[in-house]
Protein backbone atom coordinates (compact mmCIF):
# COMPACT_ATOMS: atom_id res chain seq x y z
CA UNK A 1 0.00 0.00 0.00
CA UNK A 2 2.94 2.07 0.63
CA UNK A 3 3.97 1.97 -2.47
CA UNK A 4 0.73 2.99 -3.94
CA UNK A 5 1.56 6.28 -2.08
CA UNK A 6 4.69 6.85 -2.95
CA UNK A 7 4.12 6.69 -6.80
CA UNK A 8 0.67 8.16 -6.39
CA UNK A 9 2.14 10.94 -4.80
CA UNK A 10 5.03 11.64 -7.38
CA UNK A 11 2.45 11.57 -10.33
CA UNK A 12 0.51 13.38 -8.48
CA UNK A 13 3.11 16.57 -8.23
CA UNK A 14 4.24 15.85 -11.72
CA UNK A 15 0.36 17.47 -12.65
CA UNK A 16 1.52 20.73 -11.41
CA UNK A 17 4.89 20.36 -13.35
CA UNK A 18 2.79 19.90 -16.84
CA UNK A 19 1.02 22.49 -18.98
CA UNK A 20 -1.36 19.16 -19.75
CA UNK A 21 -2.71 19.84 -16.42
CA UNK A 22 -3.08 23.24 -16.60
CA UNK A 23 -4.74 23.24 -19.96
CA UNK A 24 -6.95 20.32 -19.08
CA UNK A 25 -7.36 22.29 -15.79
CA UNK A 26 -8.72 25.50 -18.06
CA UNK A 27 -10.71 23.89 -20.34
CA UNK A 28 -12.68 22.60 -17.64
CA UNK A 29 -13.20 25.92 -15.44
CA UNK A 30 -13.35 28.07 -18.59
CA UNK A 31 -16.94 26.02 -19.78
CA UNK A 32 -18.08 25.64 -16.55
CA UNK A 33 -17.16 29.12 -15.24
CA UNK A 34 -19.52 30.97 -18.18
CA UNK A 35 -22.08 27.93 -17.70
CA UNK A 36 -22.52 28.64 -14.01
CA UNK A 37 -23.01 32.69 -14.66
CA UNK A 38 -25.30 31.52 -17.50
CA UNK A 39 -27.72 29.60 -14.88
CA UNK A 40 -27.48 31.99 -12.09
CA UNK A 41 -28.44 34.64 -14.58
CA UNK A 42 -31.28 33.01 -16.47
CA UNK A 43 -32.70 32.06 -12.76
CA UNK A 44 -32.40 35.65 -11.86
CA UNK A 45 -34.33 36.82 -14.38
CA UNK A 46 -37.03 33.43 -14.04
CA UNK A 47 -37.22 34.04 -10.11
CA UNK A 48 -39.69 37.20 -10.99
CA UNK A 49 -42.59 34.58 -12.58
CA UNK A 50 -41.83 31.91 -10.49
CA UNK A 51 -39.20 29.56 -12.08
CA UNK A 52 -36.84 27.21 -10.47
CA UNK A 53 -34.07 28.22 -8.31
CA UNK A 54 -30.67 27.45 -10.00
CA UNK A 55 -29.01 24.00 -9.02
CA UNK A 56 -25.40 22.20 -9.08
CA UNK A 57 -26.40 19.35 -11.22
CA UNK A 58 -25.67 20.97 -14.39
CA UNK A 59 -22.75 21.77 -13.40
CA UNK A 60 -21.36 18.70 -12.31
CA UNK A 61 -22.63 16.92 -15.29
CA UNK A 62 -21.01 19.82 -17.00
CA UNK A 63 -18.00 18.40 -15.34
CA UNK A 64 -18.45 14.81 -16.10
CA UNK A 65 -18.94 15.69 -20.21
CA UNK A 66 -16.02 17.38 -20.22
CA UNK A 67 -13.95 14.85 -18.46
CA UNK A 68 -14.93 12.26 -21.22
CA UNK A 69 -13.02 14.10 -23.69
CA UNK A 70 -10.19 15.40 -21.20
CA UNK A 71 -9.50 12.93 -19.03
CA UNK A 72 -7.93 10.88 -21.75
CA UNK A 73 -5.38 13.71 -21.89
CA UNK A 74 -4.20 13.06 -18.21
CA UNK A 75 -4.03 9.39 -18.16
CA UNK A 76 -2.40 8.91 -21.66
CA UNK A 77 1.15 9.23 -20.57
CA UNK A 78 0.94 7.90 -17.27
CA UNK A 79 2.48 4.30 -18.63
CA UNK A 80 2.75 4.35 -22.02
CA UNK A 81 5.43 7.11 -21.53
CA UNK A 82 7.33 5.54 -18.87
CA UNK A 83 7.80 2.44 -21.72
CA UNK A 84 8.86 4.81 -24.23
CA UNK A 85 11.39 6.60 -22.23
CA UNK A 86 12.71 3.44 -20.23
CA UNK A 87 11.73 4.55 -17.28
CA UNK A 88 9.79 1.97 -17.11
CA UNK A 89 13.26 -0.86 -16.60
CA UNK A 90 13.38 0.91 -13.30
CA UNK A 91 9.98 0.82 -11.48
CA UNK A 92 9.69 -2.78 -12.74
CA UNK A 93 13.18 -3.58 -10.92
CA UNK A 94 12.47 -2.05 -7.80
CA UNK A 95 10.75 -4.15 -4.84
CA UNK A 96 7.12 -2.96 -6.30
CA UNK A 97 4.45 -5.07 -7.79
CA UNK A 98 2.62 -4.18 -10.69
CA UNK A 99 -0.08 -4.04 -9.57
CA UNK A 100 0.73 -1.22 -7.10
CA UNK A 101 2.58 0.55 -9.91
CA UNK A 102 -0.53 0.77 -12.24
CA UNK A 103 -2.72 1.83 -8.80
CA UNK A 104 -0.50 4.40 -7.55
CA UNK A 105 -0.67 5.80 -11.39
CA UNK A 106 -4.33 5.75 -11.47
CA UNK A 107 -4.51 7.20 -7.48
CA UNK A 108 -1.86 10.04 -8.77
CA UNK A 109 -4.11 11.17 -11.37
CA UNK A 110 -7.61 10.58 -9.32
CA UNK A 111 -6.01 12.84 -7.03
CA UNK A 112 -5.50 15.64 -9.28
CA UNK A 113 -9.00 14.92 -10.86
CA UNK A 114 -10.24 15.28 -6.79
CA UNK A 115 -8.20 18.23 -7.06
CA UNK A 116 -10.45 19.93 -9.39
CA UNK A 117 -13.17 18.65 -8.31
CA UNK A 118 -12.98 20.40 -4.95
CA UNK A 119 -12.45 23.42 -6.50
CA UNK A 120 -15.98 22.90 -8.07
CA UNK A 121 -17.35 23.39 -4.68
CA UNK A 122 -17.49 27.01 -4.37
CA UNK A 123 -20.84 26.74 -7.31
CA UNK A 124 -23.18 24.92 -5.14
CA UNK A 125 -21.81 27.05 -1.93
CA UNK A 126 -22.29 30.40 -4.00
CA UNK A 127 -26.19 28.96 -4.94
CA UNK A 128 -26.69 28.64 -1.32
CA UNK A 129 -25.54 31.81 -0.39
CA UNK A 130 -28.33 32.83 -3.11
CA UNK A 131 -31.11 30.73 -2.84
CA UNK A 132 -33.57 30.68 0.74
CA UNK A 133 -34.01 28.27 2.50
CA UNK A 134 -31.02 26.92 0.71
CA UNK A 135 -30.06 24.31 -1.23
CA UNK A 136 -30.64 20.58 -0.97
CA UNK A 137 -27.29 19.27 0.57
CA UNK A 138 -27.45 15.67 0.33
CA UNK A 139 -28.79 15.64 -3.10
CA UNK A 140 -24.98 17.72 -4.19
CA UNK A 141 -23.70 15.00 -1.91
CA UNK A 142 -24.86 12.73 -4.37
CA UNK A 143 -24.17 14.14 -7.32
CA UNK A 144 -20.43 14.86 -5.83
CA UNK A 145 -20.30 10.71 -5.38
CA UNK A 146 -21.60 10.13 -9.03
CA UNK A 147 -18.50 12.77 -10.07
CA UNK A 148 -16.05 11.06 -8.09
CA UNK A 149 -16.88 7.28 -8.90
CA UNK A 150 -17.53 8.26 -12.64
CA UNK A 151 -14.23 10.03 -12.38
CA UNK A 152 -12.36 7.29 -10.80
CA UNK A 153 -13.86 4.70 -13.44
CA UNK A 154 -12.92 7.35 -16.51
CA UNK A 155 -9.17 7.42 -15.17
CA UNK A 156 -8.53 3.59 -14.12
CA UNK A 157 -9.69 2.71 -17.98
CA UNK A 158 -7.31 4.99 -19.24
CA UNK A 159 -4.70 3.90 -16.97
CA UNK A 160 -5.49 0.63 -18.49
CA UNK A 161 -5.09 2.21 -21.67
CA UNK A 162 -2.31 3.65 -21.46
CA UNK A 163 -0.13 0.70 -19.80
CA UNK A 164 -0.95 -1.05 -23.49
CA UNK A 165 0.44 1.39 -25.55
CA UNK A 166 3.88 2.79 -25.39
CA UNK A 167 2.82 5.45 -27.84
CA UNK A 168 1.03 8.04 -25.49
CA UNK A 169 -0.56 9.49 -28.82
CA UNK A 170 -2.60 6.00 -29.55
CA UNK A 171 -3.37 5.54 -25.73
CA UNK A 172 -5.19 8.86 -26.62
CA UNK A 173 -6.98 8.02 -29.10
CA UNK A 174 -7.82 4.60 -28.01
CA UNK A 175 -8.96 5.96 -24.54
CA UNK A 176 -11.25 8.88 -25.85
CA UNK A 177 -12.69 6.39 -28.78
CA UNK A 178 -14.01 4.24 -25.50
CA UNK A 179 -15.26 6.90 -23.56
CA UNK A 180 -17.24 8.53 -26.48
CA UNK A 181 -18.35 4.63 -27.27
CA UNK A 182 -19.34 3.88 -23.77
CA UNK A 183 -21.32 7.78 -23.17
CA UNK A 184 -23.22 8.28 -26.76
CA UNK A 185 -23.10 5.19 -29.01
CA UNK A 186 -23.35 2.02 -26.55
CA UNK A 187 -27.55 2.99 -25.42
CA UNK A 188 -28.58 4.11 -28.66
CA UNK A 189 -29.22 1.10 -30.56
CA UNK A 190 -31.36 0.02 -26.87
CA UNK A 191 -34.80 1.43 -27.79
CA UNK A 192 -34.97 -0.11 -31.42
CA UNK A 193 -34.20 -3.79 -29.84
CA UNK A 194 -36.50 -6.14 -28.74
CA UNK A 195 -34.71 -7.69 -26.07
CA UNK A 196 -30.98 -6.92 -24.27
CA UNK A 197 -32.19 -3.41 -24.23
CA UNK A 198 -31.87 -2.77 -20.57
CA UNK A 199 -28.42 -4.63 -20.48
CA UNK A 200 -27.27 -2.48 -23.35
CA UNK A 201 -28.39 0.75 -20.88
CA UNK A 202 -26.79 -0.72 -17.98
CA UNK A 203 -23.00 -0.46 -19.85
CA UNK A 204 -23.54 3.07 -20.34
CA UNK A 205 -21.72 5.56 -18.67
CA UNK A 206 -24.22 8.09 -18.65
CA UNK A 207 -27.04 6.77 -17.36
CA UNK A 208 -25.74 5.93 -14.20
CA UNK A 209 -24.82 9.36 -13.67
CA UNK A 210 -27.42 11.61 -15.44
CA UNK A 211 -30.57 9.40 -14.52
CA UNK A 212 -29.78 8.53 -11.24
CA UNK A 213 -26.64 10.15 -8.69
CA UNK A 214 -26.90 13.39 -10.36
CA UNK A 215 -30.56 14.04 -9.31
CA UNK A 216 -29.72 12.45 -5.52
CA UNK A 217 -30.96 9.02 -6.07
CA UNK A 218 -28.02 6.45 -4.69
CA UNK A 219 -28.08 2.62 -6.16
CA UNK A 220 -26.09 0.16 -5.49
CA UNK A 221 -26.04 -0.87 -8.76
CA UNK A 222 -24.57 2.15 -10.51
CA UNK A 223 -21.83 2.25 -7.19
CA UNK A 224 -21.03 -1.16 -8.61
CA UNK A 225 -21.28 -0.64 -12.19
CA UNK A 226 -18.40 2.67 -11.43
CA UNK A 227 -16.53 -0.05 -9.15
CA UNK A 228 -16.05 -2.46 -11.85
CA UNK A 229 -14.65 -0.33 -14.29
CA UNK A 230 -12.68 0.85 -11.74
CA UNK A 231 -11.38 -2.84 -11.09
CA UNK A 232 -11.70 -3.42 -14.79
CA UNK A 233 -9.13 -0.95 -15.40
CA UNK A 234 -6.86 -1.61 -12.85
CA UNK A 235 -7.22 -5.17 -14.02
CA UNK A 236 -6.10 -4.68 -17.65
CA UNK A 237 -3.28 -2.07 -16.68
CA UNK A 238 -1.59 -4.93 -14.22
CA UNK A 239 -1.96 -7.80 -17.33
CA UNK A 240 -0.44 -5.50 -19.91
CA UNK A 241 2.16 -4.27 -17.71
CA UNK A 242 3.33 -8.08 -16.87
CA UNK A 243 2.34 -8.93 -20.96
CA UNK A 244 5.66 -6.26 -21.27
CA UNK A 245 7.68 -8.43 -19.20
CA UNK A 246 7.35 -11.36 -21.16
CA UNK A 247 8.03 -9.36 -24.69
CA UNK B 1 25.75 -14.95 -4.84
CA UNK B 2 24.41 -14.98 -8.31
CA UNK B 3 24.20 -18.56 -9.76
CA UNK B 4 22.81 -19.11 -12.98
CA UNK B 5 22.36 -22.82 -14.85
CA UNK B 6 21.38 -22.96 -18.27
CA UNK B 7 19.71 -19.98 -19.04
CA UNK B 8 17.94 -19.08 -22.03
CA UNK B 9 16.36 -16.22 -23.40
CA UNK B 10 14.47 -16.03 -26.69
CA UNK B 11 12.85 -13.08 -28.36
CA UNK B 12 10.14 -14.76 -30.20
CA UNK B 13 11.97 -16.62 -33.06
CA UNK B 14 15.65 -15.02 -32.12
CA UNK B 15 17.60 -16.63 -29.34
CA UNK B 16 19.27 -14.11 -27.32
CA UNK B 17 21.22 -15.87 -24.76
CA UNK B 18 21.69 -19.52 -24.95
CA UNK B 19 22.23 -21.99 -21.80
CA UNK B 20 24.09 -19.37 -20.13
CA UNK B 21 25.96 -20.67 -16.58
CA UNK B 22 28.06 -18.96 -14.32
CA UNK B 23 28.27 -17.67 -10.76
CA UNK B 24 29.89 -15.11 -8.99
CA UNK B 25 30.62 -14.78 -5.46
CA UNK B 26 30.27 -12.29 -2.64
CA UNK B 27 32.98 -9.69 -2.74
CA UNK B 28 33.70 -10.55 -6.20
CA UNK B 29 33.23 -8.20 -9.74
CA UNK B 30 32.59 -10.18 -12.43
CA UNK B 31 33.04 -8.32 -15.96
CA UNK B 32 30.50 -9.36 -18.59
CA UNK B 33 32.16 -8.73 -22.33
CA UNK B 34 30.85 -8.91 -25.66
CA UNK B 35 29.36 -6.52 -28.64
CA UNK B 36 26.61 -5.70 -29.29
CA UNK B 37 23.61 -7.91 -29.28
CA UNK B 38 25.60 -10.80 -27.71
CA UNK B 39 22.55 -11.03 -24.51
CA UNK B 40 24.67 -8.67 -22.28
CA UNK B 41 21.71 -7.13 -21.26
CA UNK B 42 19.40 -9.90 -21.55
CA UNK B 43 20.99 -11.60 -18.90
CA UNK B 44 21.20 -8.29 -16.86
CA UNK B 45 17.81 -7.53 -17.37
CA UNK B 46 16.54 -11.25 -16.42
CA UNK B 47 19.22 -11.12 -12.92
CA UNK B 48 17.25 -7.95 -11.63
CA UNK B 49 13.78 -9.49 -12.17
CA UNK B 50 12.43 -7.16 -14.99
CA UNK B 51 12.10 -10.35 -17.35
CA UNK B 52 11.38 -13.98 -16.78
CA UNK B 53 13.51 -16.44 -18.63
CA UNK B 54 12.44 -18.31 -21.27
CA UNK B 55 14.01 -21.52 -19.64
CA UNK B 56 17.18 -21.72 -17.13
CA UNK B 57 17.25 -20.97 -13.08
CA UNK B 58 18.97 -17.75 -12.20
CA UNK B 59 19.25 -17.31 -8.16
CA UNK B 60 20.41 -13.90 -6.50
CA UNK B 61 21.56 -13.31 -3.15
CA UNK B 62 19.43 -16.52 -2.46
CA UNK B 63 16.47 -16.13 -4.39
CA UNK B 64 14.85 -17.54 -7.66
CA UNK B 65 14.49 -14.69 -9.80
CA UNK B 66 11.32 -15.62 -11.30
CA UNK B 67 9.42 -17.46 -8.04
CA UNK B 68 10.68 -14.60 -6.17
CA UNK B 69 11.28 -11.57 -7.40
CA UNK B 70 10.52 -8.98 -5.33
CA UNK B 71 13.06 -10.50 -2.90
CA UNK B 72 15.57 -10.49 -5.26
CA UNK B 73 14.43 -7.01 -6.62
CA UNK B 74 15.47 -5.69 -3.05
CA UNK B 75 18.67 -6.48 -2.78
CA UNK B 76 20.03 -6.36 -6.26
CA UNK B 77 20.92 -2.46 -7.17
CA UNK B 78 20.32 -1.88 -11.40
CA UNK B 79 21.81 0.91 -13.62
CA UNK B 80 20.58 0.46 -17.00
CA UNK B 81 22.41 0.89 -20.26
CA UNK B 82 20.56 4.18 -21.11
CA UNK B 83 20.36 5.25 -17.54
CA UNK B 84 16.50 6.11 -18.13
CA UNK B 85 15.85 8.76 -15.71
CA UNK B 86 12.44 11.22 -15.19
CA UNK B 87 14.09 14.46 -17.14
CA UNK B 88 11.67 16.51 -15.12
CA UNK B 89 12.37 16.14 -11.60
CA UNK B 90 14.99 17.27 -9.37
CA UNK B 91 17.78 15.23 -8.40
CA UNK B 92 17.32 14.95 -4.64
CA UNK B 93 13.60 14.44 -5.42
CA UNK B 94 13.95 11.40 -7.75
CA UNK B 95 16.60 10.04 -5.68
CA UNK B 96 14.27 10.31 -2.93
CA UNK B 97 11.48 8.77 -4.45
CA UNK B 98 13.33 5.53 -5.29
CA UNK B 99 14.19 5.53 -1.74
CA UNK B 100 11.24 5.73 -1.11
CA UNK B 101 10.26 3.13 -2.94
CA UNK B 102 12.99 0.82 -1.68
CA UNK B 103 11.48 1.77 1.72
CA UNK B 104 14.61 3.39 3.06
CA UNK B 105 14.82 4.40 6.59
CA UNK B 106 15.95 7.79 7.07
CA UNK B 107 15.83 8.10 3.68
CA UNK B 108 16.96 12.23 3.25
CA UNK B 109 20.26 11.51 4.98
CA UNK B 110 20.54 8.50 2.87
CA UNK B 111 20.05 10.24 -0.38
CA UNK B 112 22.85 13.16 0.96
CA UNK B 113 25.11 10.15 1.62
CA UNK B 114 24.90 8.38 -1.80
CA UNK B 115 24.99 11.62 -3.70
CA UNK B 116 28.04 13.03 -1.96
CA UNK B 117 29.47 9.17 -3.03
CA UNK B 118 29.36 9.86 -6.71
CA UNK B 119 29.99 13.34 -6.62
CA UNK B 120 27.20 15.49 -7.52
CA UNK B 121 26.42 16.54 -3.89
CA UNK B 122 26.29 20.25 -5.73
CA UNK B 123 23.69 19.25 -8.05
CA UNK B 124 21.12 17.90 -5.60
CA UNK B 125 18.36 21.25 -6.37
CA UNK B 126 18.75 20.47 -10.01
CA UNK B 127 16.68 19.43 -12.49
CA UNK B 128 18.17 15.79 -14.13
CA UNK B 129 17.18 17.07 -17.67
CA UNK B 130 19.95 20.24 -17.05
CA UNK B 131 22.81 17.52 -16.31
CA UNK B 132 25.19 16.28 -18.64
CA UNK B 133 24.93 12.92 -19.88
CA UNK B 134 28.11 11.67 -17.54
CA UNK B 135 26.39 13.16 -14.56
CA UNK B 136 23.42 11.56 -15.38
CA UNK B 137 25.12 8.58 -15.19
CA UNK B 138 25.89 8.96 -12.12
CA UNK B 139 22.38 9.87 -10.75
CA UNK B 140 21.62 6.44 -12.21
CA UNK B 141 24.87 4.86 -10.16
CA UNK B 142 23.18 6.60 -6.89
CA UNK B 143 19.85 4.89 -7.13
CA UNK B 144 21.72 1.88 -7.95
CA UNK B 145 23.81 2.26 -4.65
CA UNK B 146 20.85 3.24 -2.12
CA UNK B 147 19.87 0.77 -0.81
CA UNK B 148 23.27 -0.39 0.03
CA UNK B 149 22.10 -3.81 -2.64
CA UNK B 150 24.13 -7.23 -1.99
CA UNK B 151 24.26 -7.65 -5.80
CA UNK B 152 24.87 -4.42 -7.99
CA UNK B 153 24.23 -5.26 -11.87
CA UNK B 154 25.96 -2.11 -13.94
CA UNK B 155 25.50 -1.85 -17.52
CA UNK B 156 27.73 -0.22 -19.14
CA UNK B 157 28.76 1.97 -16.05
CA UNK B 158 31.41 4.04 -17.40
CA UNK B 159 30.06 4.89 -20.82
CA UNK B 160 29.65 8.62 -21.48
CA UNK B 161 32.30 9.49 -18.75
CA UNK B 162 35.12 11.98 -18.90
CA UNK B 163 38.49 10.54 -17.95
CA UNK B 164 38.50 12.09 -14.64
CA UNK B 165 34.91 10.73 -13.84
CA UNK B 166 35.51 6.88 -15.36
CA UNK B 167 38.36 7.16 -13.36
CA UNK B 168 36.27 7.92 -9.70
CA UNK B 169 33.78 5.92 -10.74
CA UNK B 170 36.27 2.36 -11.44
CA UNK B 171 37.59 3.56 -7.58
CA UNK B 172 33.77 3.57 -6.38
CA UNK B 173 32.74 0.70 -8.13
CA UNK B 174 36.43 -1.34 -6.66
CA UNK B 175 35.32 0.08 -3.25
CA UNK B 176 31.87 -1.44 -3.46
CA UNK B 177 33.09 -4.67 -4.63
CA UNK B 178 34.96 -5.64 -1.99
CA UNK B 179 32.05 -6.46 0.23
CA UNK B 180 29.14 -7.20 -2.61
CA UNK B 181 29.02 -9.06 -5.57
CA UNK B 182 29.35 -6.56 -8.83
CA UNK B 183 28.39 -7.95 -12.56
CA UNK B 184 29.03 -4.73 -14.93
CA UNK B 185 28.92 -5.20 -18.39
CA UNK B 186 31.63 -3.03 -20.37
CA UNK B 187 33.08 -3.60 -23.82
CA UNK B 188 36.04 -1.81 -23.30
CA UNK B 189 38.86 -4.57 -22.03
CA UNK B 190 40.78 -2.15 -20.14
CA UNK B 191 38.14 -1.33 -17.89
CA UNK B 192 37.27 -5.07 -17.04
CA UNK B 193 41.26 -5.47 -16.54
CA UNK B 194 41.31 -2.78 -14.38
CA UNK B 195 38.41 -3.75 -11.65
CA UNK B 196 37.20 -7.13 -12.41
CA UNK B 197 38.35 -10.00 -10.73
CA UNK B 198 37.17 -12.10 -13.39
CA UNK B 199 35.92 -11.81 -16.72
CA UNK B 200 32.98 -13.35 -18.86
CA UNK B 201 33.24 -13.15 -22.75
CA UNK B 202 30.30 -13.92 -24.58
CA UNK B 203 29.20 -13.41 -28.00
CA UNK B 204 26.19 -14.28 -29.94
CA UNK B 205 24.36 -15.92 -26.60
CA UNK B 206 26.83 -18.11 -25.40
CA UNK B 207 29.89 -17.80 -23.02
CA UNK B 208 32.79 -18.37 -25.26
CA UNK B 209 35.70 -18.25 -22.20
CA UNK B 210 35.70 -17.24 -18.60
CA UNK B 211 38.95 -16.48 -16.86
CA UNK B 212 41.18 -13.42 -14.87
CA UNK B 213 42.07 -10.94 -17.79
CA UNK B 214 45.58 -11.95 -17.24
CA UNK B 215 44.66 -15.64 -17.96
CA UNK B 216 42.74 -15.32 -20.82
CA UNK B 217 45.10 -13.00 -22.94
CA UNK B 218 48.18 -14.91 -22.16
CA UNK B 219 45.91 -17.89 -23.35
CA UNK B 220 44.61 -16.29 -26.14
CA UNK B 221 48.13 -14.94 -27.52
CA UNK B 222 50.80 -16.71 -25.65
CA UNK B 223 53.10 -13.97 -26.40
CA UNK B 224 53.45 -10.87 -25.62
CA UNK B 225 53.97 -8.10 -28.21
CA UNK B 226 55.95 -4.98 -27.73
CA UNK B 227 56.39 -1.93 -30.09
CA UNK B 228 59.28 0.06 -30.13
CA UNK B 229 60.22 3.13 -32.01
CA UNK B 230 64.15 4.48 -32.20
CA UNK B 231 65.61 7.68 -34.62
CA UNK B 232 66.55 6.33 -38.21
CA UNK B 233 65.37 3.07 -40.55
CA UNK B 234 62.71 0.96 -39.03
CA UNK B 235 64.19 -1.94 -41.63
CA UNK B 236 67.53 -1.69 -39.83
CA UNK B 237 66.07 -1.29 -36.55
CA UNK B 238 64.03 -5.21 -37.30
CA UNK B 239 67.33 -6.54 -38.02
CA UNK B 240 68.70 -5.72 -34.56
CA UNK B 241 65.87 -6.31 -32.79
CA UNK B 242 66.65 -10.35 -34.22
CA UNK B 243 69.53 -10.70 -33.17
CA UNK B 244 68.20 -10.96 -29.61
CA UNK B 245 67.56 -14.46 -28.46
CA UNK B 246 63.65 -15.24 -27.79
CA UNK B 247 62.38 -12.58 -30.14
CA UNK B 248 60.01 -13.95 -32.55
CA UNK B 249 57.79 -12.54 -35.53
CA UNK B 250 59.18 -9.28 -35.94
CA UNK B 251 57.39 -6.83 -38.46
CA UNK B 252 57.84 -3.09 -39.64
CA UNK B 253 55.09 -0.98 -39.14
CA UNK B 254 54.13 1.74 -41.95
CA UNK B 255 54.89 4.77 -39.27
CA UNK B 256 58.37 3.66 -39.25
CA UNK B 257 57.94 1.58 -35.65
CA UNK B 258 59.06 -2.02 -35.41
CA UNK B 259 56.63 -4.29 -33.51
CA UNK B 260 58.07 -7.93 -32.26
CA UNK B 261 57.18 -10.46 -29.67
CA UNK B 262 58.28 -13.11 -27.34
CA UNK B 263 56.79 -15.51 -25.28
CA UNK B 264 54.30 -14.50 -22.26
CA UNK B 265 56.02 -14.36 -18.61
CA UNK B 266 59.63 -13.85 -20.05
CA UNK B 267 59.89 -10.31 -20.61
CA UNK B 268 62.04 -9.80 -23.37
CA UNK B 269 61.97 -5.71 -23.06
CA UNK B 270 65.43 -5.22 -21.18
CA UNK B 271 67.38 -7.46 -23.39
CA UNK B 272 65.92 -5.68 -26.56
CA UNK B 273 66.39 -1.60 -25.03
CA UNK B 274 70.28 -3.18 -24.67
CA UNK B 275 70.65 -4.55 -27.60
CA UNK B 276 69.47 -1.39 -29.80
CA UNK B 277 71.43 0.65 -27.66
CA UNK B 278 74.57 -0.70 -27.67
CA UNK B 279 73.60 -0.58 -31.53
CA UNK B 280 73.51 3.35 -31.47
CA UNK B 281 69.95 3.97 -32.32
CA UNK B 282 68.63 6.62 -29.58
CA UNK B 283 65.42 4.88 -28.28
CA UNK B 284 62.23 6.88 -28.50
CA UNK B 285 59.43 4.61 -27.12
CA UNK B 286 58.99 0.88 -25.64
CA UNK B 287 55.65 -0.34 -25.01
CA UNK B 288 53.34 -2.92 -25.13
CA UNK B 289 50.96 -3.59 -27.41
CA UNK B 290 47.66 -5.08 -24.55
CA UNK B 291 45.63 -6.83 -27.03
CA UNK B 292 42.21 -5.51 -27.61
CA UNK B 293 38.95 -6.75 -27.06
CA UNK B 294 38.16 -6.60 -30.54
CA UNK B 295 41.54 -8.91 -31.30
CA UNK B 296 40.04 -11.16 -28.58
CA UNK B 297 37.43 -11.41 -29.69
CA UNK B 298 38.48 -11.94 -33.35
CA UNK B 299 40.56 -14.95 -31.60
CA UNK B 300 37.94 -16.21 -30.11
CA UNK B 301 35.06 -15.81 -32.61
CA UNK B 302 37.55 -17.04 -35.55
CA UNK B 303 38.58 -20.55 -33.88
CA UNK B 304 34.84 -20.40 -33.39
CA UNK B 305 34.17 -20.47 -37.42
CA UNK B 306 37.19 -22.20 -38.37
CA UNK B 307 36.00 -25.44 -36.53
CA UNK B 308 32.05 -24.93 -38.63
Amino acid sequence: MRNIWTIAKREYDNYFNSPLAYVVAFSIFLPIGIYFSLIMFVSSQQAMQGGPAPASAPINWLFVFLMIFLSPALTMRLVSDEARMGTLELLLTAPIRDFELVAGKWLGAFLFVFSLIAVTLVFPIIINNYVSPGIDWMVVISSYIGVILICGALLALGTGISAIFTNQFAAFFVTLGLFFFLWFMVSLPASYLPQGGDVLNYLSLSTHFSQSMNNGTINLGDIVYYLSLIALGLFAGTTAVEIRRWR
Amino acid sequence: MIKVSGLTNDYGARRAIQNLSFDAQQGEIVGFIGPNGAGKTTTMRILTGYMPPTDGEAIVAGYDVVEESLEVRKRVGYLPETVPLYTDMVVFDYLKFMGELRKIPNVDSRVDEVLDMVGLFERANGYIGNLSKGMRQRVGLAQALLHRPEVLILDEPTIGLDPGQVVEVRELIREIGKERTVLLSTHILNEAQNICDRVLIINKGRIVAEDTTENLQARLIGAERVIIRVRGEADELAKTVKLVKGVQGVETREDGSVEFEFASGKDLRPEVAKQVINSGYELIELRPLGMSLEEIFLELTGSDTEKK
